[in-house]
């Protein structure tokens, strides 16, 4: 795959609220990735959350607050680049519908045509070529539903994965299917989740694979967990991690 | 339906592995014969675009459609009755049935029967109701309820079916062959079809321009429900119609290509008359029976009236990863899967039926599928939306009904933390520092029913990012 548009020099960074908390070794990778490509990164202090969690759950009035501070937060016309199928397909195609009769309609739709998800930036406008350091490994890969049916950029996340030679990538059978996280659906069905993820972590482990990998860092707090749940021996890892660790060596 | 009582029901069917694995392995090949048979990427999207265009189209013209497909059928002889309600339908069919002292109707398969609860209801006016389609023989003779709405049995395994024949068959040896078991259901029903006085059937669409009622089946029973009692009463519900005969090929091939990955069934009835003079076969009595039960209500919301493109493929059941879990029975009403959980609370109300809208984790596979692009999850959404609304205006019943403080202070207060992001960056160290001192209580304690306590980070995102000299404005 060959970029699509011309490199810009600089772009904002959206860390979501889930990397800042829990995985910001994924975050800090991802804006590595992209500075190695020549481009320089901004990480807006004024930024949170996407607003997905109260949109999903009857709350569109608090979403669209939280998603108006988001606007406020990255007012460059540059890309805003998300390490998240999940919130950029929530600042990508929902934030429209959110703002559908808002003054700040307009602004929402320009800002949702800058947003791009992190493997589809890499690919579609940085063209990112890698050489993997590590040692052969064996992993698997799970794509996340907004990544898949929103963004669409499954294709994007594994031509970049491909490029690590040493990594033996066995497809998922179930890799379409949804882990069951879901967001607040987790904890408020959550023998039907629990059901969901211990499928999925029961596919990942018949793979035989020592990782999976996977864009949303939701999805791998719920396979993670319950396959730490279960003592299970894999481990999950955000796609920008592992490539950032395969590069150098890991 | 309460939230209890949905949860219960749902830790039943996980429970059941055997349950469990009929339904895994079952959805499993409908969505590899789906797949078979729309494997033209591009070419699917067109023919979805078009079943969406149809549909629409004639949902925009709902009003006026019905009108012409009275006129239609009146002229060819057909007896059309409106029914507000189930109740109504149901004595508007008993009426008929009265009329011609019958004792005994033969069913094919039809969601709206099931939706007006008619067996149940012949039943305790003394009338036999026999349904006659192969996976519904079984479940009636089972006393149960359909858990899919193509495939009522699907829930249910060979060796199942098996005991099932042998004990409520007079007569019938126990064998899992599937020819020997087709063999004793078609003995048992050929007898019926001659012996009943009506043949009760649904309808897949009805065509407005020319009266006529399509009906599509695989068994052939459709067909001898329609034609061989002197009397045929189709029930429907009133989003059937559809513009003009055109409309039907591109429909069908949506419908059975979704629903059994076939491209055409095995019967594909078209009834637009009564016998006519000179003709040898068919009933000399057709009637259609049109049901609202809350349809119109829905279609007064020009969101919400895109459930109404529903053309019952079942499709969104197979794709759903929780129905696939817990199966049809588990949901608490006629029809189940990501279709019900639209359907359902706007029919029955929020306060009933509500709850189902928030079992779905939104992943999406029903809308990627549905052949006439239904937007389920925001659909979805909406009723979640509607179900906390404070909005005085709206149709949905039961709007509001799950308007409460705690949910409202909280989503109030995330909604503060994260318009402050000062205050944010301190509860993410607050959470570094003492996250694993958490209560495992309330969502924390159900999250950790199936997994481990996430990991709160010592340092969050942006302080790393802050110390590595990346810029934050």
């Amino acid at each position: 795959m060959t970029p699509e548009t011309s490199k810009p020099s600089r772009v904002y960074f959206f860390g979501t609220c889930l990397i800042d908390a829990v995985y910001p070794d994924a975050g800090l990778a991802a804006i590595r990735l992209i500075e190695r490509e020549g481009v320089r990164v901004v990480l807006p202090a004024g930024q949170s959350c996407c607003g997905q969690p109260a949109y999903n759950s009857g709350f569109p009035a608090e979403a669209r607050a939280v998603a108006r501070r988001q606007l406020q937060a990255f007012p460059e016309e540059i890309p805003v680049v998300v390490p998240s199928g999940s919130c950029a397909g929530m600042m990508k195609h929902h934030y429209p519908a959110l703002f559908a009769g808002d003054p700040d309609l307009s602004s929402a739709q320009a800002f949702s045509g800058r947003v791009f998800e992190w493997s589809e930036f890499m690919v579609r406008v940085l063209g990112a070529r890698y050489e993997d350091r590590g040692g052969p490994l064996r992993v698997t890969w799970h794509s996340s539903c907004h990544a898949l049916r929103e963004m669409r950029v499954i294709e994007h996340s594994k031509h970049l994965l491909r490029q690590l030679q040493n990594v033996e990538l066995v497809e998922l059978p179930g890799e379409r299917e949804c882990c069951g996280f879901g967001g607040t659906f987790s904890v408020k069905h959550p023998a039907i989740s629990g059901a969901m993820v211990n499928d999925k972590v029961d596919d990942i482990q018949r793979t035989g694979a020592a990782r999976v990998i996977a864009g949303d860092c939701g999805c791998l707090m719920n396979i993670t967990g319950a396959a730490d749940r279960r003592g299970l021996p894999f481990a999950g890892q955000h796609l920008a991690e592992f490539i950032w660790e395969r590069i150098h060596g890991g | 339906m309460a939230v209890e009582s949905f949860e219960k029901s749902v830790d039943r069917a996980l429970a059941d592995a055997q349950l469990r694995k009929n339904f895994a392995f079952a959805m499993g090949n409908f969505i590899l014969k789906r797949r078979a048979v729309f494997s033209d990427a591009e070419e699917t999207e067109r023919l979805r675009a078009l079943g969406n265009a149809i549909k629409q189209r004639a949902l925009s013209r709902l009003p006026d459609l019905l009108e012409q497909l009275e006129a239609a059928c009146t002229r060819n002889g057909i007896r059309v009755h409106w029914a507000e309600t189930t109740a109504v339908a149901n004595r508007i069919v008993l009426e008929v049935i009265e009329s011609h002292a019958a004792g005994r109707v033969v069913k094919g398969k039809s969601m709206v029967s099931e939706e007006m609860h008619l067996n149940a209801f012949l039943g305790a006016h003394g009338i036999e109701a026999i349904e006659t389609d192969l996976g519904e023989f079984i479940i009636q003779l089972a006393g149960e309820t359909p858990s899919h709405i193509i495939v009522p049995a699907i829930h249910k395994n060979k060796a199942q079916i098996a005991k099932i024949f042998h004990d409520k068959v007079p007569g019938a040896p126990y064998t899992e062959e599937v020819a020997e078991l087709n063999a004793i259901a078609r003995r048992t029903l050929r007898r019926k079809f001659y012996e009943a006085g009506i043949g009760l059937s649904g309808v897949n669409f009805a065509v407005a321009e020319t009266g006529t009622l399509c009906l599509v089946e695989n068994e052939g029973n459709g067909r001898m429900c329609t034609t061989v009692p002197p009397v045929h009463i189709a029930v429907m519900g009133l989003e059937k119609v559809v513009e003009k005969l055109a409309d039907l090929p591109p429909l069908l091939r949506l419908l059975t290509g979704s629903a059994t990955g076939q491209l055409v069934t095995t019967y594909v009835n078209l009834i637009t008359s009564p016998r006519r003079a000179g003709e040898k076969d068919g009933p000399t009595e057709v009637h259609l029976v049109i049901l609202d039960n809350g349809r119109s209500r829905i279609y007064q919301d020009p969101e919400l009236r895109q459930t109404l493109q529903c053309v019952r493929c079942g499709t969104c059941l197979n794709h759903c990863p929780v129905y696939t879990r817990i199966g049809g029975h588990a949901y608490g009403f006629v029809y189940p899967g990501p279709i019900g959980k639209i359907l359902t609370p706007q029919v029955e109300g929020l306060e009933k039926a509500g709850g189902l809208a928030f079992a779905s984790s939104l992943c999406g596979a029903c809308e990627e599928v549905c052949p006439v692009k239904i937007p389920i999850t925001s659909l979805l959404r909406r009723l979640r939306d509607e179900s906390y609304s404070r909005e005085p205006q709206g149709t949905v019943p039961g709007r509001g009904c799950r308007q409460n403080l705690t949910e409202r202070l909280a989503w109030g207060g995330w909604a503060f933390l994260n318009t402050h992001p000062r205050l944010n960056r301190m509860v993410t160290a607050l959470l570094g520092m003492a996250g694993d001192y958490l209560p495992p209580a309330g969502p924390l304690e159900r999250w950790m029913r199936y997994r481990t306590e996430p990991q709160f980070a010592g340092k969050g995102l942006h302080r790393r990012a802050k110390e590595e000299g990346i810029a934050d404005e």
